[in-house]
C-alpha cells in the first residue's frame, strides 16, 4: 500500500477514534441524565421545592437545601469575586515579575489542585474554631471562597495578559495613570474573561459536599438561613443523605434534588458561555 | 519661507520678540523652537541605540525622521513623550526642553507632559469602545465629566480629523468596526482632544491603504498650522510631500537634519545621499 493511502487511511482512523471518544463521554452523561430525569422529574412539584425535610419522603422537600445553596453561592461569590480579581490583577499588573513572583505563580496553580476536603479542615479550625464562626453560612462560604480563589486568580491573570499592550500604551500616551489604564481599559476588556472564570469556579463551589461537611454543615436543617450566621444545609449533602436512606421514597427524592442541581449548574455554566460571547464581540482585537 | 510666529506660543526668557521665522540653521533658537534637544544618549541596558543627538523642532511645522530600520528613530521619538520609561533597562542622558522646560526632570508631572506631547501609533489602536468614549478618553481621564463639554470638544475634533459627517449619526458605534484609515483618525482624534502642543507620529499610515494614507497626509498638513508635529517615516515620497524638516538617522545618529527640500535635492553626506537614492534601505 502507497505511503498517500496509508496516510490518508491513518487520518481517517483518527478522526473516527476522536469521534468515539468524543460520544462516548457524551453518551454515558446523557444516560445518566435520562435515568436521573426518569426517577426524579415527576417528584418536582411546588411543595417538593419549599417543603422542609422529613423523615417521611413524601413530605420531605428541599427547601432549606436549595436555600443553603443559594445563600452560599452568593456570599462566596461576594467574598472571592473581588479577593480573587484583585489579586489577579495586582499579581499580573504590578508586582515586579522577579523570582519571588514565579514562586507565588506556582503556589497559586498548586493550590487550585488541593484535594477540597483539605479546604474543608482549615475552614473547620480558622473560620469555625479560632474565629468563633461555628458552623455558620459565613464559615462555609469563606472556606468555599478560599478554594475557588486559586481558580479564579489564574483565570484573571489569564484574561488580564490577553489584552494587548497596544491598548495599554495608547492609554499611558494619553496622559492616564497606571491605575487609570487598568480601571477604564484593562478590566473592562478582560471582564468577559474573568466572569468567565468567576462562573465556572462557583459552578464548581455549588456542588462541593466533602469541604462544608466537615466545616459542620448538617443534613437536618429545619429552616433556611436568615443570617450569615446560622446553620445551614445545602443541596450537595441533602442528596448524599436522602442517598443513604433505605425507603425508596428517599431515592426518587434524591433523583429530584440532583435534577434541581444540575439545572442550577447548567444554567451558570450557560451564563458563562452567554458572556463570554457577548464580551468577544464586542472585543475583536 | 517667513511666517508670522504665534506669540503665545514663546515662552519667557525671551528677550526679543520674533515676527519673522528665521531660515533654520541649527542654532539654539529657543523662542521660536517647541523642542530642544542637546546631546542625547540612550541605552538599553548596555545596547548604545542613540548617539550624542541634538535637534531642534520649530513651533508649528513638521519634522521627518527617515533611515534605516532600527537606527534609533522611533527610539528618539518616545523621548519626547517619555514612553520608553517603561523599557526595563533604558536610561537617556542628555537634555530634552519642551517649552524650555526639562521634560526629564525628577519633578514634571509625566501625565500632563502626555497631554502636551500626543501621540500617534504605527497600528491604529483605538480602545474597543465606541467612538465617543475613545475620543473623550483624554478628557475623561483629566476629570471632565461636563456632557455638553465632551459632546462639543468630541464633534470639534472629529471634524478636524475630517471623520465628523461620517460618523456623527452614530459615534455609540465601537470604534473597532471603523475601517483602518478611520480608526487610524479616530485616533488622531482622541489625541487632538486633549488640545497637545506637540504631536508625535510614528509611521501613522504604514499600516494602511494609499487612499487613506494620502487623507491622513493631508490632514498633517493641515494640522502644522496649529500644532508642531514630528513624525517618523519610511516612505521617503512621504517625508517629501509632507515635511518642513528631515532628519536623517542611521546606527543611532543623527547624519543630517535642515530643510526637506534641501535635504533630498542638496544632501550634504555621503550617507544620506545614498539613503535617498535608495543605494540602500
Amino acid at each position: 500500500m502507497s505511503k498517500m493511502i496509508l496516510n490518508r487511511r491513518k487520518d481517517r482512523i483518527f478522526s473516527v477514534v476522536g469521534l468515539i471518544a468524543t460520544f462516548t463521554g457524551l453518551i454515558i452523561l446523557l444516560f445518566f441524565i435520562g435515568d436521573i430525569l426518569k426517577d426524579g422529574l415527576s417528584r418536582i412539584d411546588w411543595n417538593f421545592l419549599t417543603g422542609l425535610p422529613s423523615r417521611r419522603p413524601e413530605k420531605a422537600g428541599i427547601f432549606t437545601a436549595m436555600m443553603g445553596t443559594i445563600w452560599v453561592l452568593f456570599l462566596t461569590a461576594a467574598i472571592a469575586f473581588p479577593i480573587g480579581v484583585g489579586a489577579g490583577v495586582y499579581l499580573e499588573e504590578y508586582s515586579k515579575k522577579d523570582r519571588l513572583s514565579k514562586i507565588l505563580e506556582i503556589n497559586i496553580s498548586n493550590l487550585a489542585g488541593v484535594p477540597s476536603i483539605i479546604y474543608g479542615l482549615l475552614g473547620l479550625e480558622i473560620f469555625a474554631r479560632v474565629l468563633k464562626l461555628g458552623p455558620s453560612v459565613l464559615a462555609g462560604s469563606l472556606t468555599l471562597a478560599l478554594l475557588i480563589l486559586p481558580i479564579i486568580i489564574v483565570s484573571t491573570r489569564e484574561s488580564v495578559k490577553a489584552v494587548p499592550q497596544s491598548i495599554k500604551d495608547a492609554s499611558y500616551a494619553m496622559g492616564a495613570s497606571k491605575w487609570q489604564t487598568i480601571w477604564y481599559q484593562v478590566l473592562p476588556a478582560s471582564m468577559g474573561g474573568v466572569l468567565t472564570g468567576v462562573i465556572l469556579a462557583l459552578s464548581r463551589a455549588v456542588g462541593e459536599a466533602a469541604p462544608l461537611i466537615v466545616v459542620g454543615a448538617l443534613a437536618y436543617v429545619p429552616f433556611a438561613p436568615k443570617t450569615p450566621m446560622d446553620d445551614f444545609s445545602i443541596l450537595p449533602i441533602q442528596i448524599f443523605n436522602w442517598i443513604s436512606r433505605p425507603q425508596h421514597g428517599f431515592i426518587i427524592n434524591a433523583a429530584a434534588a440532583i435534577i434541581i442541581l444540575l439545572t442550577i449548574t447548567f444554567m451558570m455554566n450557560g451564563i458563562a458561555i452567554y458572556l463570554r460571547n457577548r464580551w468577544q464581540k464586542k472585543i475583536q482585537w | 519661507m517667513i511666517h508670522t510666529t504665534e506669540v503665545m506660543d514663546i515662552q519667557k526668557e525671551t528677550d526679543q520678540e520674533k515676527n519673522v521665522m528665521e531660515e533654520f540653521d541649527g542654532e539654539n533658537k529657543s523662542d521660536i523652537n517647541k523642542l530642544i534637544t542637546r546631546n542625547v544618549d540612550s541605552f538599553y541596558g548596555d545596547l548604545h541605540a542613540l548617539k550624542d543627538v541634538s535637534m531642534d523642532f520649530p513651533v508649528n511645522s513638521v519634522t521627518a525622521f527617515i533611515g534605516p530600520s532600527g537606527c534609533g528613530k522611533s527610539t528618539f521619538l518616545r523621548l519626547f513623550n517619555r514612553m520608553n520609561d517603561y523599557i526595563e533597562g533604558f536610561r537617556m542622558e542628555g537634555e530634552i526642553l519642551l517649552d524650555n522646560v526639562d521634560i526629564y526632570n525628577e519633578r514634571i508631572n509625566i501625565e500632563q507632559l502626555r497631554k502636551d506631547v500626543g501621540m500617534v501609533f504605527q497600528k491604529p489602536n483605538p480602545f474597543p469602545k465606541s467612538i465617543f468614549e475613545n475620543v473623550a478618553y483624554g478628557l475623561r481621564i483629566q476629570g471632565e465629566n461636563n456632557k455638553t463639554f465632551l459632546q462639543d470638544r468630541v464633534e470639534h475634533s472629529l471634524k478636524q480629523v475630517a471623520l465628523w459627517d461620517e460618523v456623527r449619526d452614530d459615534l455609540k458605534k465601537n470604534a473597532l468596526s471603523l475601517s483602518g484609515g478611520q480608526q487610524q483618525r479616530v485616533c488622531i482624534a482622541r489625541t487632538l482632544a486633549v488640545e497637545p502642543k506637540v504631536i508625535l507620529m510614528d509611521e501613522p499610515t504604514s499600516a494602511l491603504d494609499p487612499i487613506s494614507t494620502s487623507r491622513i497626509e493631508n490632514l498633517i498638513f493641515e494640522l502644522r498650522e496649529e500644532y508642531t508635529i514630528v513624525i517618523v517615516t519610511h516612505n521617503l515620497q512621504q517625508a517629501g510631500r509632507i515635511s518642513d524638516y528631515t532628519a536623517f538617522f542611521y546606527l543611532g545618529e543623527l547624519i543630517e537634519q535642515g530643510r526637506t527640500h534641501d535635504i533630498f535635492t542638496n544632501p550634504k553626506h555621503k550617507r544620506t545621499e545614498n539613503y535617498i537614492t535608495g543605494r540602500f534601505g
